[in-house]
């Protein structure tokens, strides 16, 4: 029997239905058309699916699709506003910290998770912020960059 | 497969204990979900807990702290007054997994999964803790050590689910610690791990100690001969080195993917050793 | 087309400037699509089953119970994929590689296919597939495979190389020699010797995207096919030989890709998504899972190298010998001869040798991985090099820039060296300011230096300019990593407009012709080169056309500064014409504008880089962490610096990985322990330092704007370096990548007994 569920996310109500076994990333990316949560291991372990649920950070592959009743989802397609890019996003692009993309909206989500609890984070506190997402393009160096311009910029 | 989500613990154990096919409990579902796409388990029913009333809570009570079974360890970190007074349970906490993972995966979920490498489990047997079990039956209590029957098994009976996790009231001039030993920083399992949880006098000399070490064994080890070492020093080297050789001798390791029964012996001395340090710290010895 | 005559003092425009990459905003907001990301009206989803095996004859495969499970749209089994490959024994490996045909090699070999209308119902009617399997004794290492006891894989193999030639299968597939001079004689003359063996473990690319394709093909054998690769045109190609289609009517688009740095220049699953669609007559999407991924593409070659090198007291290497045994997985393969090749190409060695032997093992088959074999050479020889330096008492920089190649030197494996660099990336490093920076307690300094060949390739390029004066760019080198923005700049240069008015976009297999996979540090090199021919081509034509204009002599016009202007006072009161007003007026003057380019861009320039490694060893958990870490390469021209770097630090970071923890583990069982990212350890953010680089310009001769392949020879050094210093931190020389922790405290133990 199929879970039914009403949900917010991006700030849209939302209604689906799924499967009761069905991830909520495989519900982004299959039913709902939002695949900018990217399935990298499905396990958990490279963050390419994070989304902020709640508040909270999480992987969106280790979430059900059947938990989200009520609950308020923050997707990467949610991050600009409208046409104008958040600065995360604008310092991603300026520094170079993305070569193939894959993991960048994990990053961007994990970043901006990090940045909201800790406005002015060390290299240190950054690096472990990000530690759920796996890149294997960049070496970190230039993302880890990119969000300390981005921190610097959005404390003004 | 069903879903259901009970808003009361009673309706949660009812659920579980009628289902005549393979029950989950859903609290973060970090190991949960992995499972299932693994195809390990094909669950006919999951009891998500997480809309049970007070399973969300960290309550601070006469007896001590209170953990939630549905309390994801990204709260725990958020409570300001509970990392002060368990800063090695915090650690273990804030080791379980990424920051995605502590956003949902619990304390107890952690703990019934019954991996022998379970982050929390140390730390929570050193600190003295027990569980709050609801059953069919009735309620009961249960120390951490026992909640694990071996790898991936816990001594849960059919219908019975883990309700909270309950710290005694933290003594004067205690302190505890979590170590643990992985190749990377993040994002990794335990190859060996030690938590300590130290009492002192005025004087500072050990008054009471408890040591467990985990992914040494099928399960996490409560060693006590290790804590009987150094209690009545001032955690002086001598005592180091008994601690260090005692909690080596109570391995019982394997060789696989992650460490060498070599290596996990000589690692378990060593961050005995240092999380005695550390816990000792806390606790005000010099 | 050689460099350009005046680039020495050549101005550039916009090359070398750090612009904003043209799939920027659709990567950072979630709309670039990849390969997972697109679905085909009724499409089916289908999985693959897999051998636990690793090897053994398959007997029987029953598929009728999963046939008759409803929701089951087709199955297929080697008996779908005949062999059409008329006697081309590589490219029935190929074939027998995407599905076993009579045995299963390794462990996660496909021996079936399912689509079916939902995952759910694909994994049922896996469950249903009985297969009937003979287990076979198997041998997964590499010295093991080599043995006369070892049990043999393929009873076709007979040894090329050896003369007289084996009558005897086995797995030793092939020998090969590299090399010059004379090696006794060198070894006579040398004060030292110095002679070890090494030993690296199996690595995987680690891309963070899994394979995806969605394929469909219609009755009257037209297809298309939406695949993550790193050379849709290869795949176009090999695809439709297998499958008997005609390579025109299978249209390859390539998604965004996750990653691949080698991984996907393979096809795994493509054909059997073709076939899968071809017998359900539905678009099929075929996606690996994570643990598929490191199961079953196409890992690095685990290796085993002896090296010996002797020197005179001064520091000249006399004589250097090594012979390097890898493994290609399940199939024959050149993985070693390409580590036998690299050898030595650092050194102007007088006397040098390198002796391959390739093996066959039961793991998957081998695949590229950025600079492939040669991390694992250069790790055995600059550990040796490094021991020659402490044994002569010489600073190990200074040991190496002594013998380093330059301009004209015969490399080992046979050219002869234009201008190189890397004499200048040493002595850049011996100056660095990370070479002379104080060292805390317990952490060594390592460095070494490393090669490789770069490549260039079959590449086209088409420039149209658009009616409104703009510039649209298609290339089929596929962007891997950013080489779009690095087109657009090469376009802009040329014709003198910004860099915003080029557009860049990569074509599907049926709108250019065929263009080699981006592999060899090709992409950027050879596709700018194509570009910039382009440009040129569509200039000529903008000069006729302002010629026709203004009814002149078409070499009475020049193109400056993206406008066409009259040449000599006596047509001084012509405006000149710009690209807009060309453009605007093309139909009138003979159409549409543009530029073309097809070559064969040869001549890539070989690449150098020398690191510097900082590793703090914590002696008593043997737990290594990088300090500090520099790159130094030589990039001939970086046209965009940022993606420059990029390449260094993102290659060093998985260097790094690959140096201490990243590592196949087999069990007794032939079967892979750690198919998973938490137990394959690629590092985290917070395993690692900020990365320096430092960007050398030597050109590259036979670019037009001098440059050189940068992407795979930052990954050669590092094992090397992390070595070196992980052996000064620890006093214990490391002889086994990776370095695990249990490996570094085994040796320090080892070291005190």
């Amino acid at each position: 029997m199929g879970a039914h569920v009403n949900t917010t996310i991006n700030g849209d109500a939302v209604e689906f239905v799924c499967a009761p076994d069905e991830s909520l990333l495989d519900v982004l990316r299959n039913r709902i058309g939002l695949t900018g949560a990217k399935e990298g291991c499905g396990t958990g372990d490279c963050g390419a699916c994070s989304v902020i649920l709640d508040g909270r950070l999480v992987c969106s592959c280790l979430v059900l699709g059947a938990e989200m009743n009520g609950k308020k989802l923050e997707t990467i397609e949610g991050m600009a506003d409208g046409a104008k890019l958040h600065p995360l996003q604008q310092h991603f692009i300026d520094g170079a910290a993305l070569q193939c993309g894959i993991c960048t909206p994990g990053f961007l989500m994990a970043a901006q998770a990090l940045l909201r609890k800790n406005p002015d984070p060390t290299e240190e506190e950054i690096r472990y912020g990000l530690a759920g997402n796996l890149c294997r393009c960049t070496g970190y160096d230039k993302i880890v960059r990119a969000v300390q311009a981005a921190a610097k910029e959005m404390r003004g | 497969m069903r879903y259901e989500t009970p808003s009361t613990a009673k309706e949660a154990v009812s659920l579980m204990a009628k289902e005549k096919g393979i029950a989950y409990i859903l609290a973060g579902g970090t190991d949960l979900l992995v499972k299932m796409k693994a195809g390990m388990i094909e669950p006919d029913l999951v009891v998500d807990i997480k809309r049970v009333k007070g399973m969300n809570e960290i309550k601070k009570g006469a007896g001590g702290y209170s953990i939630g079974a549905a309390v994801p360890c990204v709260a725990i970190l958020e409570n300001a007054a509970f990392v002060k007074a368990w800063p090695g349970v915090a650690d273990a906490a804030n080791l379980i997994g990424s920051r995605q993972v502590q956003g949902r995966s619990t304390m107890t979920g952690n703990m019934c999964n019954a991996s022998p490498a379970a982050d929390s489990v140390p730390a929570l047997v050193a600190a003295g803790a027990k569980v709050s079990i609801a059953g069919p039956k009735g309620n009961r209590k249960l120390a951490v050590e026992d909640v694990a029957a071996g790898v991936g098994r816990n001594n849960l009976k059919k219908g019975e689910i883990i309700t909270s996790i309950d710290l005694p009231k933290k003594a004067a001039k205690s302190g505890d610690a979590y170590l643990r030993f992985t190749p990377r920083t993040e994002m990794d399992i335990a190859v060996v791990s030690v938590g300590v949880n130290l009492t002192l006098d005025g004087k500072g000399v050990i008054t009471k100690a408890r040591v467990a070490l985990g992914a040494v064994s099928t399960t996490v080890l409560l060693v006590k001969e290790a804590a009987k070492a150094i209690i009545g020093t001032k955690l002086d080297d001598a005592a180091k080195a008994n601690l260090a050789a005692l909690c080596s001798a109570a391995c019982k390791p394997i060789d696989d993917k992650r460490g060498t029964i070599e290596f996990r012996t000589d690692v378990a001395g060593v961050l005995a050793r240092r999380a005695a340090e550390t816990a000792y710290a806390r606790a005000g010895g010099k | 087309m050689p460099l350009d005559q005046d680039l020495e003092i050549k101005k550039f425009k916009v090359i070398g400037t750090r612009v904003r990459r043209p799939d920027g905003v659709d990567k950072v907001t979630g709309r670039a699509r990849y390969g997972a990301d697109t679905s085909a009206p009724g499409q089916l989803v289908a999985l693959v089953l897999r051998s636990p095996h690793p090897h053994a004859i398959i007997k029987k495969i029953d598929i009728s119970k999963a046939e008759k499970l409803a929701g089951v749209k087709a199955i297929i089994t080697s008996a779908d994929l005949p062999d059409l490959t008329n006697g081309d024994r590589a490219m029935l490996d190929i074939l027998e590689n995407c599905m076993a045909r009579k045995k299963v090699l390794y462990d996660g070999h496909a021996v079936a296919a399912v689509a079916a209308i939902d995952a759910t119902t694909a994994r049922a009617a896996l469950k249903l597939i009985k297969v009937d399997y003979q287990i076979l004794p198997h041998v997964t290492d590499v010295d093991e495979a080599l043995k006369p006891t070892s049990p043999v894989i393929h009873d076709h193999i007979f040894t090329d190389g050896i003369e007289p030639k084996p009558t005897k299968a086995s797995n030793f597939n092939k020998q090969a020699e590299y090399g010059h001079g004379d090696l006794d004689a060198g070894f006579a003359e040398a004060d030292v010797i110095i002679e070890k063996s090494y030993k690296t473990e199996q690595t995987h690319q680690g891309y963070i995207e899994p394979h995806s394709c969605l394929a469909s093909v219609s009755p009257d054998g037209a297809a298309e096919m939406w695949v993550c690769t790193q050379g849709h045109f290869v795949y176009r190609n090999q695809c439709a030989a297998l499958l008997g289609l005609d390579a025109n009517k299978l249209r390859v688009t390539a998604s965004e890709i996750g990653g691949g740095f080698g991984g996907k220049t393979h096809i795994w699953t493509e054909p059997l998504a073709l076939a899968l669609s071809r017998k359900a007559n539905r678009p099929v999407k075929l996606t690996m899972s994570r643990e598929e991924v490191f199961r079953c593409t196409g890992p690095t070659s685990s290796t085993s190298i002896d090296v010996k090198i002797g020197a005179k007291k001064d520091g000249t290497i006399t004589a250097a010998f090594a012979e390097l045994r890898y493994h290609g997985g399940a199939f024959p393969s050149n993985w070693a001869e390409f580590g036998a090749m690299t050898t030595w190409a650092c050194y102007d060695i007088k006397n040098c040798k390198s002796l391959s032997k390739d093996a066959i093992v039961n793991r998957p088959k081998t695949a590229a991985y950025r600079a492939p074999s040669a991390p694992q050479s250069c790790f055995a020889v600059e550990n040796t090099i490094d021991e020659v330096a402490k044994a002569i008492g010489m600073d190990p920089v200074e040991l190496r820039i002594k013998n380093a190649a330059k301009e004209g030197t015969k490399s080992s494996y046979g050219p002869v060296y234009g201008p190189i660099g890397i004499g200048a990336t040493l002595q850049a490093a011996k100056n660095h300011p990370h070479m002379k920076a104080p060292l805390a307690k317990d952490t060594g300094r390592g460095m070494a230096c490393g090669f490789w060949f770069n490549f260039g390739g079959q590449t086209c390029v088409d420039l149209n300019v658009t009616p409104d004066g703009t510039i649209t760019v298609a290339v089929g080198t596929m962007d891997v990593g950013g080489s779009r923005a690095s087109l657009a700049l090469a376009a802009a240069e040329e014709l003198g407009v910004p860099y915003e008015a080029v557009r860049v976009i990569v074509a599907d297999t049926s709108s250019l012709g065929h263009n080699d996979m981006t592999d060899g540090s090709r992409g950027t090199f050879s596709s700018s080169m194509a570009a910039v021919f382009a440009a040129r081509n569509a200039i000529t034509i903008l000069r006729e056309r302002a010629a026709k204009t203004w009814e002149i002599p078409v070499d009475d016009v020049e193109w400056v500064d993206g406008e066409a202007k009259a040449k000599g006072a006596s047509r001084g009161n012509l405006a000149p014409l710009t690209l807009k007003d060309l453009a605007k007026g093309a139909g009138g003057t003979g159409g549409p504008i543009a530029g073309h380019s097809e070559i064969v861009a040869d001549n890539a320039g070989v690449s150098f880089g020398t690191h510097i490694c900082d590793a703090h060893v914590d002696k008593e958990t043997g737990k290594t962490t990088i300090t500090r870490y520099t790159v130094i390469q030589d990039a001939g021209k970086a046209m965009h610096p940022s993606y420059v770097e990029g390449q260094y630090q993102g290659g060093a970071a998985q260097g790094i990985g690959w140096a201490l923890n990243e590592e196949y583990v087999y069990g007794t069982n032939g079967r892979l322990q750690n198919a998973a990212f938490l137990d394959y350890r690629i590092p985290v953010c917070s395993d690692l330092p900020m990365i320096d680089t430092q960007i050398l310009e030597i050109p590259n001769p036979h670019h037009p704007y001098g440059v050189r392949g940068v992407g795979e020879t930052p990954i050669v050094p590092p094992l090397a370096a992390v070595s070196i210093a992980v052996t000064n931190a620890t006093g214990v020389r490391m002889h086994h990548i990776p370095m695990s922790p249990p490996r570094i405290l085994k040796a320090i133990k080892s070291a005190k007994m």
